[in-house]
């Protein structure tokens, strides 16, 4: 049988990064007694294991198996649950993401902080096999079994299957015949179980088996025929010797730890030598170890965003495919019912005709409304690394702060959360590192000990807003003021506004942090930040009072596949004004025209004066009408600020599908991409802030034409 | 067709004949208006919608120093892709007329002289002599370069600035 098992690792990869954030995120859950979430993790990782033991990622194999033994102590109640080996786990997660990383990219992982991690892994199972005198016997036991392996042993197996076994296509007697090529077996079932005959499901399997086998092979042998069921069996492999009978009991079957770790002969030492000092000394260690698998943690959540470049695949709910679905047929009903009409058409049939139409448009919209629904997922799946990562934080700043996130079901087109990502990280460590004071700083001030990091999103207009709230110190914004004067980037006696003073802190190279700690203050800056919610075409936002918290707003675009804009015409060619951009459309009235030095217009809208920019002049286009007096004049916003765009014509609104001119072209200065309109023709869309740069340019040569001139 | 052979696809510019790597044309098509580019060199016409795809559309003699033609239902636009699937580019270019498909040996082209030309000698690929006329070959490599192609800017910015001072005064 050769099946390419390659066509299925990018499934496998997929479904191992879902396993690891769930581990993640139940791990930070986790509390004593919580079975169930200790269950789930434990299924993760054993999923883990299996699929990458079918595609020969032996490391990712082979360290997972640790981290399942160790779960499966603390599922079965032999250990409890303490804090620091859920520091391991969450350490060997990070350590598995990295194998499986590595795998992936057929890259050899030779990060030390696995060796550490996987050290430590079997340094914890060790402590505990000291202190569990059954497991002790049970591995004396199995080397007792490896002096005599060449005799040949009595193995007893109880094997109980549950009900639907049989319904996954599995074969009770197909295993036993495997069994039989071992050995000698004995098969002796068990109907205690069996249920009276008007109950009973034929589809079911109420019966239960005692085996027996004579036979040299070992435990693993054994386990290995049983393999496809173990999930759906309870399996209890014993070894009868001369003497006595050990029992090895493992329900669900899962390898018992003693087992494993004779297997890994990681921890042969440690289990033969049970002396209480050294017990302390590893205790040392594993802190040793772990601070500075610890110190790495920061290092290996940057590495793995950087390596996202190859093409991602979506997970769809069925409910949104079947409404695709759903509008597809209603569309086909459409269309034949219009080429029916078409057939033989005469004019008593307009009605219909219109009728048709009018349900062909309402399908295409539906159509199109469903499809980019597809693309959208909740923004839960850009927050779920936050908890992880304000554990880390708080672990590493020594301050305790508590992660609210709110509206995880918000949508969001896919392309933007991958891209939103690491700005809202840089935020929120931010927040973590700056905005929180630290526990004595607080309680001074009369704030509760533990710091709150607020992170919501919402829909507003068409918009998605991000909210990433801390109840810390706040923005000194007399600091960043004097900062921003040291630096140059204010003139010393200038009046600012609260938000123009931190809109200061995304300029390139400003950071207030008095020092620059591993968490924030290097690397990328808030101007990254701010550029990279700019290029998905969104605004960022900060409030900020002294002493109650900052408020970082982002404002985000749903998609950035299609936009609602504004058709205006100026000359011959119909350009698209984003409709976010636009404050109102208004006829210019001459009164309110004031005629500033450099040929500057200044329109009166209320309290503002918002400079008119006619697009005609910064294009170079012939216009129809070239006067500002009543002109129309579409005010737009951006970047904060105000400017008026004259046009000759306002058309319809629509919304527009966004082609990249860059594709086949370049960038062009005032152009933020193109569409294609009904008529099948090209039709640019403006960018606002990009248009008032070639205002900006215009004017300052046109000034320095002026000067020459009167020199 | 041997290896060192290739087909191009020739045209006239100002009785020119040139000849373009034929793999490298996608289709030929009639004139059809554009939408302008603001703040663009003149070469550039400006960009039409091909089944979906935006592509910008350069006039081929201003590109290389010429005098444009009249448009008219008789001009042409050749539209180029390059065959590099990593980095696909697509332009149209405006030609006076398509003329001809020769097939060509690597032996009948010559080197181009290095001197005395009104085009950037970089779009050059060499010159091919047959039935007594010279064909000029165009490398489709810069000819589809971005950077090659679009090089040109400075010269336009006087002009473009020259009618916008108009309008304010």
């Amino acid at each position: 049988m050769s099946i390419d098992l390659s066509q299925f690792i990018p499934s496998f990869l997929e479904e191992s990064f879902e396993g690891l954030e769930l581990m993640e995120s139940s791990l930070l859950n986790l509390e004593a007694g919580d079975n169930e979430t200790i269950h789930s993790i434990f299924r993760a990782a054993h999923s883990i294991k299996g699929g990458a033991g079918t595609f020969g990622f032996n490391k990712v194999t082979e360290f997972t198996h640790l981290v399942e033994t160790l779960l499966d102590e603390m599922r079965d109640g032999r250990r409890d649950i303490v804090q620091s080996d859920v520091e391991i786990l969450l350490d060997s997660v990070d350590c598995m993401r990295l194998l499986i990383e590595s795998a992936r990219d057929e890259e050899d992982c030779q990060d030390e902080k696995i060796t550490q991690t996987s050290a430590l892994l079997a340094k914890t199972l060790g402590n505990d096999s000291q202190s569990d005198k059954s497991i002790v016997d049970n591995e004396a036991t199995d080397a007792d079994i490896a002096e005599n392996g060449q005799d040949k042993k009595h193995w007893q197996i109880q094997f109980i299957p549950e009900h639907q076994l049989v319904q996954t296509g599995n074969d009770p007697l197909l295993l036993f015949n495997a069994l039989a090529d071992f050995g000698q077996v004995e098969v002796q079932a068990n109907i205690d179980n069996l249920p009276p005959l008007t109950d009973m499901n034929a589809e079911e399997l109420y019966l239960h088996w005692q085996l027996s086998l004579i036979s040299d092979c070992s435990e693993d042998e054994i386990k290995e025929i049983f393999e496809w069921v173990e999930d759906e069996c309870e399996l209890i492999i014993s070894l009868k010797t001369n003497e006595n009978t050990q029992t090895n009991n493992t329900p669900k079957n899962q390898r018992s730890s003693a087992e494993n770790l004779a297997d890994d002969n990681l921890n042969s030492s440690v289990g033969s030598a049970p002396e209480n000092n050294q017990n302390n000394d590893l205790t040392e260690n594993k802190k040793a170890v772990q601070s500075s698998a610890l110190d790495k943690k920061v290092i290996s959540t940057e590495k793995s965003p950087a390596k996202k470049s190859e093409v991602g695949s979506i997970r769809v709910g069925v409910d949104k495919v079947d409404s695709l679905i759903n509008l597809v047929g209603e569309l086909v009903i459409t269309q034949s019912m219009l080429s029916e009409l078409g057939n033989d058409f005469d004019l008593t049939k307009v009605e219909r005709l219109t009728a048709g139409l009018e349900q062909l448009l309402q399908n295409t919209k539906e159509l199109q409304e469903s499809v980019m629904r597809i693309r959208m997922l909740p923004i839960s799946f850009a927050f779920n690394r936050f908890p992880r990562l304000i554990h880390d934080l708080s672990k590493k700043t020594g301050k305790s702060i508590e992660l609210i996130i709110k509206g995880e079901q918000t949508e969001l087109d896919k392309t933007v959360m991958e891209q939103i990502g690491d700005p809202l990280v840089h935020l929120v460590r931010n927040a973590a590192d700056h905005g929180i004071e630290t526990a004595d700083v607080r309680l001074k001030n009369g704030k509760p000990e533990t710091g709150t990091i607020t992170l919501d999103a919402y829909h507003q207009g068409g918009n998605i807003v991000i909210e990433i709230n801390d109840d810390g110190g706040g923005i000194n914004r007399q600091a960043v003021l004097e900062k921003a004067i040291e630096k140059g980037i204010v003139e010393p006696n200038a009046t600012l506004t609260d938000s123009q003073v931190f809109d200061l802190l995304f300029e390139p190279g400003f950071s207030t942090a008095k020092e620059v700690s591993d968490i924030s203050g290097r690397g990328v800056g808030m101007d990254v930040v701010k550029r990279n919610i700019q290029s998905l075409g969104g605004r960022i936002q900060v409030e900020s009072e002294q002493g109650k918290g900052s408020t970082f707003r982002v404002h985000l675009p749903l998609t950035l596949a299609i936009l609602d804009g504004q058709l205006v015409r100026v000359g011959s060619e119909v350009y698209i004004i984003p409709l976010i951009a636009i404050v109102e459309s208004l006829q210019i009235q001459s009164k309110f025209i004031n005629r500033v030095s450099g040929d500057l217009v200044l329109y009166r809208l209320r309290e503002d004066n918002v400079p008119v920019l006619p697009i005609y002049q910064l294009f170079n286009l012939p216009a129809d009408n070239k006067e500002v007096n009543n002109a129309l004049l579409v005010v737009v916003e951006a970047d904060g600020q105000k400017v008026g765009l004259m046009v000759d014509d306002l058309l319809a609104q629509q919304q527009v599908v966004i082609k990249s001119l860059k594709d086949n072209y370049q960038q062009v200065d005032g152009i933020s991409g193109a569409t294609i309109l009904g008529d099948g023709s090209v039709s640019m869309i403006l960018d606002i802030p990009g248009m008032i740069n070639i205002a900006l340019e215009m004017a300052q040569k046109n000034q320095k034409m002026l000067e020459q001139e009167t020199v | 067709m041997s290896e060192s052979e290739q087909e191009y696809l020739t045209f006239m510019l100002n009785g020119e004949e040139y000849g373009v790597d034929i793999l490298c044309v996608q289709e030929i098509r009639v004139w059809s208006s554009v939408t302008e580019l603001p703040n663009k060199p003149t070469y550039i016409k400006g960009v039409i919608n091909l089944r979906g795809v935006i592509i910008p559309i350069i006039d081929l003699r201003q590109r290389f120093g010429q005098e444009a033609l009249e448009y008219n239902e008789q001009t042409v636009t050749i539209i180029l892709k390059t065959q590099n699937k990593n980095n696909p580019m697509v332009v149209g270019i405006v030609v006076d007329g398509v003329s001809e498909v020769y097939k060509l040996s690597k032996s009948d082209i010559r080197k181009a002289p290095s001197f005395g030309n009104n085009i950037d000698s970089c779009f050059l690929k060499g010159l091919a002599s047959i039935d007594n006329k010279l064909i000029i070959l165009l490398d489709s490599n810069t000819l589809l370069n971005q950077d090659d192609l679009y090089s040109i800017e400075s010269s336009e910015v006087e002009q473009k600035l020259a009618p916008v001072d108009e309008t304010v005064n």
